[in-house]
C-alpha cells in the first residue's frame, strides 16, 4: 500500500468532513430508531412500508418531503433573526462532535480543556432557541422559547456539576484523558457515587434535549411546537428535528465518554481489548440512545413549576453533595 | 507566511469583527438585536483568548458571558417588555450613554497602558497547557480573593432571593 502523506491542514479538513457526514447520518438513524423503538415499546409496529424492509427509508422520505415544502416567513417576523436562528441552534450542536473521542486517535481535536469546551458550546444553542421564539412574533413561540431558556439554565447546572465531578475523578479536563483514566467505567467505580453522577447527568441531558418528560418548551397540546411553531420545511427540520436528534446522539457520545469508559472495553480483560475501540464507542453510544428513547414513552410530561422545582430543589443539591462525596473519595480512597 | 503573520491576520479579522459588533450593539434601535450583536462581540473576544493560547479563559468567556449572561439578558428582555417581532424599542438617553462609555474607555485605557506599556507577549512561551497553572494559582496564591468573591456572590444570591420573594 502506498504511503499517503497528509499535512496537518489536510487531516483537519478530512476530519471536519467526516463530522459533517456523521452528524446528519446519526440524526437520520436516530430518527428512524425513535419511530421503531417507541412503536415496539408501545406494542405497535411503527413504519413498515417505505424502503421495503421494516420501513428503513421512513426518515429519508420524511427529509425529502420537508425539502420540498415552502419556506414561509411570517409577515410580522423579524426576518433576519428568524432566518438565522436555525443556524444558531445547529452550529453549536455540530461543534460538540469535534472533541468526542471515538477511538484513541479518532477525534478531531483532543483539546486540553475538552470537557469544559463541551459544556460551553452546548450552552450556546439556547441563544438560537430564544432567537427563534422571539423573532416569530407568535405568543406560543415566545412562551416556548422562554420555557426552553429557563429549563436549559436550570438543567445545565446539574450537568456541569456532574461533569466537574468526573473531571475530579479523572484528574484531567481532556476527554481522551478521562477515557484513559477509566480502567473500570466511572458508572461502576467508585461504587454508588459513579452511578448517582450518571443518573444526574442523564436527567440533565434529557432536559437539555427538551424531550419527554421535560418537553414543556415544545408541549404540542398547549403551545404547538413552542419556538418552532412558525417554522416550515428545511428550517423546521434543522431547528427542531435535526437539533433534537443531533443533541441526542451527542449526549449519547458524551455520556459514553464520561461514564461508560468511551472507546475502552467495559472491564479491563485482555480478550475484550481485541475489539476495536470505535466498536466499543458505537455500541455504548447506541445503548445510551436506546435509553433516551426508552425514557420518552415511559414517563408523563411534568408541569412547568414541577420541572423547575425538581432542578433547583432536588437535582442541584444532590449534585453538590455528590461533588463532596467525590472529593472525599479522591482524597481518601 | 509564517505562523506569526497568520496570527496577525487572524487578530485583525477578529479585531474588526469585535469592533463592528460592538458599534452595532450601541447603535441598533432594537434592544434584542443589541443583545444578539453583543454575542458576536463576546465570541470575538473568546477567539482572541484562543489566539493568546488562553483556551481555558476563552471557554469560560463563552460559558459565562454568552451561555449565561446574554441568555439571562435576552430572557429578561423577552419576559418583560421587548415587543414581539421587528418593532423598534429604544430611549433617548444616547448622549448620556456616550459620555459614560467615553469615560469608561479613557479610564480603562489609562490603567491598561500604565500597567502594560512596552511589554510584548511572547507567543512561544505561552504555548502548551495553562489550565493547570490557572487552577494552581487560584487555589494557592489567590485562594483568599477567590473565597471572598465566593462569599460576595453568595450574599448577592441570597439578597436577590430575599428581594424577589413576595411573602
Amino acid at each position: 500500500m502506498p504511503e499517503i502523506a497528509l499535512t496537518t491542514w489536510q487531516i483537519l479538513l478530512l476530519k471536519v468532513a467526516v463530522i459533517l457526514v456523521v452528524v446528519p447520518m446519526g440524526a437520520l438513524v436516530g430518527g428512524y430508531a425513535e419511530h421503531k423503538v417507541m412503536a415496539h415499546l408501545q406494542h405497535r409496529l411503527g413504519p413498515m412500508y417505505p424502503g421495503g424492509f421494516h420501513g428503513w427509508a421512513t426518515t429519508l422520505a420524511d427529509g425529502i418531503k420537508f425539502l420540498f415544502k415552502e419556506d414561509i416567513i411570517p409577515a410580522a417576523a423579524d426576518r433576519k433573526v428568524f432566518s438565522l436562528a436555525p443556524a444558531a441552534i445547529m452550529v453549536p450542536i455540530i461543534m460538540v462532535y469535534l472533541v468526542i473521542p471515538m477511538d484513541r486517535t479518532l477525534v478531531v481535536e483532543d483539546l486540553d480543556v475538552g470537557i469544559f469546551y463541551l459544556l460551553a458550546i452546548s450552552s450556546l444553542s439556547t441563544i438560537g432557541i430564544l432567537m427563534a421564539g422571539w423573532s416569530s412574533a407568535n405568543k406560543y413561540a415566545l412562551i416556548g422559547a422562554l420555557r426552553s431558556a429557563a429549563q436549559l439554565i436550570a438543567y445545565e447546572l446539574p450537568i456541569v456539576l456532574s461533569a466537574a465531578a468526573v473531571a475530579m475523578l479523572a484528574g484531567t479536563l481532556s476527554l481522551n484523558g478521562i477515557v484513559e483514566a477509566q480502567n473500570f467505567p466511572f458508572i461502576l467505580w467508585p461504587p454508588g457515587i459513579g452511578l448517582a453522577l450518571f443518573l444526574v447527568f442523564v436527567t440533565g441531558a434529557v432536559a437539555e434535549m427538551t424531550r419527554v418528560p421535560f418537553d414543556m418548551p415544545v408541549a404540542e397540546s398547549e403551545i404547538i411546537t413552542g419556538p418552532f411553531t412558525e417554522y416550515t420545511g428545511m428550517r423546521y427540520i434543522f431547528s427542531h428535528m435535526f437539533a433534537e436528534m443531533g443533541h441526542m446522539v451527542a449526549f449519547g457520545g458524551i455520556a459514553t465518554t464520561l461514564f461508560l469508559g468511551g472507546y475502552r472495553p467495559i472491564i479491563p480483560w485482555e480478550p475484550l481489548e481485541l475489539i476495536p475501540g470505535v466498536v466499543w464507542f458505537a455500541a455504548k453510544t447506541m445503548m445510551m440512545i436506546f435509553l433516551f428513547l426508552w425514557i420518552r414513552p415511559t414517563f408523563p410530561r411534568v408541569r412547568e413549576d414541577q420541572l423547575q422545582k425538581f432542578a433547583w430543589k432536588f437535582l442541584i443539591p444532590v449534585s453538590l453533595a455528590l461533588i463532596l462525596f467525590t472529593g472525599a473519595w479522591v482524597l481518601y480512597v | 507566511m509564517s505562523a506569526e503573520t497568520w496570527q496577525q491576520v487572524v487578530f485583525w479579522i477578529f479585531a474588526l469583527l469585535i469592533t463592528g459588533a460592538g458599534v452595532l450593539v450601541v447603535t441598533t434601535r432594537n434592544v434584542i438585536h443589541a443583545a444578539l450583536w453583543l454575542v458576536g462581540a463576546l465570541m470575538g473576544a473568546a477567539a482572541m483568548y484562543v489566539l493568546l493560547f488562553a483556551e481555558f479563559v476563552a471557554w469560560v468567556q463563552v460559558l459565562v458571558y454568552v451561555g449565561a449572561i446574554v441568555v439571562l439578558m435576552l430572557f429578561g428582555l423577552m419576559l418583560t417588555r421587548a415587543p414581539i417581532g421587528s418593532a423598534e424599542f429604544d430611549n433617548n438617553q444616547r448622549p448620556l450613554a456616550a459620555l459614560c462609555a467615553a469615560a469608561v474607555f479613557v479610564v480603562t485605557s489609562v490603567i491598561l497602558i500604565g500597567a502594560f506599556e512596552g511589554q510584548e507577549i511572547n507567543f512561544a512561551r505561552t504555548a502548551g497547557t495553562s489550565t493547570e497553572s490557572i487552577g494552581t494559582a487560584i487555589f494557592s496564591s489567590y485562594v483568599w480573593p477567590f473565597e471572598v468573591v465566593s462569599i460576595l456572590l453568595l450574599a448577592a444570591l441570597v439578597g436577590a432571593v430575599v428581594i424577589a420573594r413576595r411573602d
